[in-house]
């Protein structure tokens, strides 16, 4: 299966400011991705911008799947304006995504802002096990896939930047007063996560403290996607890995902050 | 138009014939074998690998790179994972295929570059050495070795020296006379030169008023560089005999073409692999086209041929 597709817009829906949910349907069948996975999207055949845009699986939809993005500068800008039957150029599926077999029934998920578009695809992958998800956010309205979440029987523990949604916090400060209060969310967990580099920074120091086992899906960087250019490279215990290859996801206790 | 089978695409570049004018630029393409996926790479002129060193290289911290304007800044500090890990790992795959591998090589100082070249020279399956001169000398306080005339006669003939195969020298477009570089290149004992690598470069975030770059300091390349890599192999197409391998920019099969006027022999494709991971395939067939629509037998008859 080619890992070089064509696939057409069915709708690139404005979920709220900035926030865009794209429905895509390839024009051939695709490898199916792992939560954690991404693709890399030309958002236009020009010069500018010149670099393929990484973004992860969010929902994988029998052959059709799901991107949940942020504008965050030119590029996510383009691709906010496609329209249905658009047709878009991408690579993937690409990178290690998160470990699906694992023996632990309970499993603490961490989301910062569009964090949750990969959280999410896994969450759905591990519905049925014990899951508590841990979401921040920036305000009330960037709190997203709420509705799905609960599909899937999650209720996710909530703050905000500024409190109009569940705490005013940071959600790494949340889960360690739940820890505090229960102790034995740390024993027998799994902890993933995704989200802004402070975040998951903030979040692996509090896990290896507690010796909390568990992944993180960093972002770098990237060029080419599939491990050439060696442009994305994080450290890591065993020297710099590749964020698009050996990564995105990583072992919280792998990664030198 | 001709007839797509009468046109001969073939060119020579020191011993080695190539099928085609298109190769792969270095630390563009990996190893080859990320892009087996994508790419027939019997079709290829010749793979151009990552650049080697004799002992792995770490490279630089990140960020490494930085989209711009058309083009990206890289400071990957050419990490690599050394000539004897390539040589056990990556060549086996390698000589499956019926194309020419070039390998990019550098070193810190003239012996390390020596006993690379020797290395690879005895290596089978490797077919013609690319050196890589723009790097910096531990020996002279860590100038580039490509930015002085006299240091670059003395590196590459002590590498020819050592080198029985086809030897392209890769020059360093940061110099105010390319010609001249190309000149050196060629009275050391190149069989070709190639060029450019890329320009150095720097970009800051306004926000946090920091360079984008971990290393401060990266080499420019796509699109941007073109007209800057098109001028300089002109300039050393007029100032050598040898044959000239050009790259810079190059996204199409146009562009490519553009290269073979301006002086070159054969082009390199770099940055592009990464906006799409098969256009050298692509590249190879839009040059094929080009030459049945303009009547063209043979593709050695377009180098140079700009009417100036
Ligand atoms: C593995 C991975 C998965 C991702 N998944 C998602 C996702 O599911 N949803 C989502 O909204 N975003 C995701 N991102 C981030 C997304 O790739 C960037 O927001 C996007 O590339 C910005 O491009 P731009 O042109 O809009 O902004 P730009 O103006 O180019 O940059 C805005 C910001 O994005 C960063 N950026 C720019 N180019 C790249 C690049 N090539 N790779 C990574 N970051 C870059 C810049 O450093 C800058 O901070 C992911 C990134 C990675 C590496
Ligand atoms: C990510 C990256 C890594 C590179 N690594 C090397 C290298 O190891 N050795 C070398 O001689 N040139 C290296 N180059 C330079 C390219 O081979 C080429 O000369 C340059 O990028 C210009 O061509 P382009 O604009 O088509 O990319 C590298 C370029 C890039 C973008
Ligand atoms: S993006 Fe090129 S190696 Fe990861």
């Amino acid at each position: 299966m080619n890992r070089l597709f064509q696939a057409s817009v069915i709708n690139n829906e404005k979920l709220v400011k900035d926030h865009y949910l794209l429905t895509l349907h390839p024009l051939e069948k695709i490898k199916k991705p792992k939560p954690g996975n991404f693709f890399m999207v030309a958002v236009n055949k020009g010069l500018d911008p010149l670099l393929r845009r990484p973004i992860s699986i969010h929902r994988w939809l029998d052959g059709d799947f799901q991107l949940l993005y942020r504008v965050a500068g030119k590029g996510t800008s383009i691709l906010s304006r496609n329209k249905p039957g658009d047709i878009l150029e991408i690579l993937g599926p690409l990178g290690r995504g998160f470990p699906l077999n694992i023996k632990s029934e309970n499993i603490i998920l961490v989301a910062g802002g569009l964090g949750i578009a990969p959280i999410f695809a896994l969450a759905e992958s591990l519905a049925g096990k014990n899951l508590s998800l841990f979401y921040g956010a920036r305000t009330k309205t960037e709190v997203l896939c709420t509705r799905e979440l609960n599909t899937i029987g999650v209720d996710p523990v909530i703050s905000t930047d500024d409190g109009s949604l569940g705490g005013k916090d940071n959600i790494v400060n949340v889960l360690k007063r739940h820890v505090t209060r229960n102790p034995s969310l740390v024993t027998d967990h799994v902890l993933y996560a995704c989200g802004p580099g402070p975040m998951l920074k903030a979040l692996s120091m509090f896990a290896i403290k507690y010796k909390l086992k568990g992944h993180i899906a960093l972002e770098q960087n990237m060029a080419c996607g599939l491990g050439t250019c060696l442009g994305c490279v994080v450290k890591t215990s065993k020297g710099y890995k590749r964020v698009c290859k050996e990564g995105p996801v990583f072992s919280i206790e792998e990664i030198v902050w | 138009m001709a007839n797509k089978k009468s046109i001969d695409l073939t060119v020579n570049i020191g011993k080695l014939k190539l099928k085609n004018p298109v190769m792969t630029a270095s630390g563009t393409f990996g190893y080859g074998d990320e892009y087996a996926e994508f790419v027939d790479l019997n079709k290829l002129g010749a793979i151009v690998v990552k650049g080697l060193s004799l002992k792995p290289k770490e490279g630089n911290p990140p960020p490494r790179i930085v989209e711009t304007p058309a083009g990206m800044l890289n400071a990957i500090g050419l990490q690599n994972i050394g000539i004897n890990n390539f040589i056990k790992k990556k060549l086996p795959f390698l000589r499956q295929f019926n194309t020419p591998v070039i390998v990019n090589f550098f070193g810190d100082s003239i012996a390390e570059y020596v006993r690379a070249a020797e290395k690879l020279s005895a290596a089978d399956g490797v077919h013609a050495l690319e050196m890589n001169i723009s790097c910096p000398n531990k020996q002279a306080g860590w100038s580039i070795f490509g930015t002085d005339p006299k240091v670059t006669y003395k590196v590459v003939s002590e590498v020819r020296k050592a080198a029985d195969k086809t030897l392209i020298v890769k020059l360093s477009p940061n110099v105010t006379d390319i010609g001249l570089m190309a000149k050196v290149a060629e009275d050391a004992g190149a069989d070709a030169v190639s060029l450019i690598n890329t320009l150095t470069g720097m970009a800051i975030d306004i926000k946090n008023r920091r360079p984008r770059l971990a290393n401060i300091i990266g080499g420019l390349s796509g699109p941007a560089v073109r007209p800057v890599a098109i001028r300089m192999v002109w300039q050393c197409y007029k100032a050598v005999q040898i044959p000239v391998i050009g790259m810079g920019g190059i996204v199409s099969a146009e562009d490519a073409i553009e290269f073979i006027l301006a002086g070159a022999s054969a082009v390199a494709i770099g940055t592009a692999n990464f906006i799409s991971p098969k256009i050298t395939e692509d590249i190879i067939n839009g040059i094929e086209s080009y030459m049945a629509e303009e009547d063209i037998k043979s593709i050695k008859a377009l180098t140079g041929a700009v009417q100036c």
